[in-house]
């Protein structure tokens, strides 16, 4: 079965919503069960204290993105059919700059404050709040942002392509690196003083 | 295995596992991950609801207002659901289930309950200019090395740190 499944009309479009559900409780699943339904284990990757966030994020990426170049290699799947989300530079930039301020003031990211509802944390509740209102303040703001938000429109651009890069090496530093992280982590952890949470 | 709470998986394994949903979700649909998706979509239909003609008017809300299909319908808000269900089953299983407050010693719940507030209105704003949050944008865009991915990761990672340290009371 060549992928991905649904755009191939390989699984029928009505399975939709029932995939996405099952997809989404691994998600949770994973997330939880790792630790990120806990603001103070989340920041440690910051502080240095507790790095969960480094490895999980590092190692999720990096499994998924060697699955999905060997499944092209192999023909398994076509990879030119995947989605891609454009990229609008200053915008993209921005938006993550805004985000890592809220990310230091609430100790979370939507996803894993979901987890957080999940088990009755009441602080992720309020966040998810937060995020509703942010959305809302971005929408009825949206002339304001327009400008920004539609500025340097780069498409579909791929990192390797950028830095004049084959993909297979820059996937192959980017592993690389991310084990270099891994063995820092480690050091780091082993410097820092233990916080109890 | 303990269940009182303190027990949490390896994270490389963990890492792995969301590797494998990860992947598992772009081999079936195509897409990648989201979640802040979730959250435009309620916002969007909730506008359109009381406002119908507010929102058809507003150039952003109309954007993902179409006539066969109500926005509360979108992929993301059925994965956001399995979201909570696979959280709560960890918790469960973990034995994590407990309402409260979680916050540092050196603060009190109300100031974390602020704090937590704007947060996240601000990720509710920066997702919104950056396409996505740390899953839609940051994790999904890395697993297809995209550029937006690897740049809106570098910056939520590089801000979060900066301000972390600003504001480092809230936490340690």
């Amino acid at each position: 079965m060549v992928g991905p499944l649904i755009p191939m009309g390989v699984i029928p479009e009505t399975w939709n919503n029932v995939i996405a559900l099952l997809l989404g409780v691994g998600f949770g699943f994973a997330l939880e069960a790792s630790g990120f339904s806990s603001s103070r284990k989340i920041m440690g990757t910051f502080f240095g204290y507790d790095f969960v966030v480094l490895r999980v994020f590092f190692t999720a990426a990096i499994t998924a993105m060697t699955g999905i170049f060997y499944f092209d290699y192999m023909g398994w799947m076509d990879m030119s059919m995947l989605y891609i989300n454009p990229y609008y530079v200053m915008s993209a930039i921005i938006g993550g700059i805004i985000m890592g301020f809220g990310f230091a003031l609430g100790g979370f990211c939507p996803g894993t404050s979901f987890t957080g509802i999940a088990i009755g944390k009441i602080d992720a509740m309020v966040f998810s709040g937060g995020l509703f209102i942010g959305v809302f303040i971005f929408s009825e703001l949206y002339p304001l942002f327009q400008g920004l938000y539609n500025s340097g429109n780069m498409g579909g651009a791929k990192i390797y392509d950028l830095l004049g890069m084959r993909e297979t090496v820059f996937a192959f530093l980017l592993i690389v690196a991310a084990v270099g992280m891994f063995y820092g982590a480690a050091f780091v952890e082993k410097k820092v003083k233990k916080v109890e949470y | 295995m303990k269940r009182d709470g303190t027990f949490y998986i390896n994270p490389y394994l963990g890492g792995i596992l969301l590797g494998l949903v990860l992947f598992g979700t772009y081999y079936i649909t195509g897409r990648g991950l989201g979640a802040s998706g979730a959250v435009k979509s309620s916002v969007v239909s909730a506008v359109h609801t009381v406002a119908p003609v507010h929102a058809e008017e507003n150039k952003y809300y109309s954007k993902f207002l179409s006539d066969d299909a109500s926005p509360m319908s979108n992929w993301l808000v059925f994965e956001v659901i399995g979201v909570i269900v696979g959280g709560f089953l960890s918790g469960t299983l973990y034995g994590r289930l407990k309402l409260r407050v979680e916050h540092s010693p050196k603060i009190t719940g109300k100031t974390r309950l602020i704090a937590a507030l704007a947060g996240g209105i601000l990720f509710g704003v920066g997702s919104q200019f950056a396409r996505g949050c740390t899953s839609g944008a940051a994790l999904s865009g890395m697993a297809v090395l995209s550029a937006s991915g690897i740049i809106t990761m570098m910056a939520i990672f590089g801000s979060a740190y900066l301000f972390s340290w600003i504001f480092k009371k809230l936490w340690i």
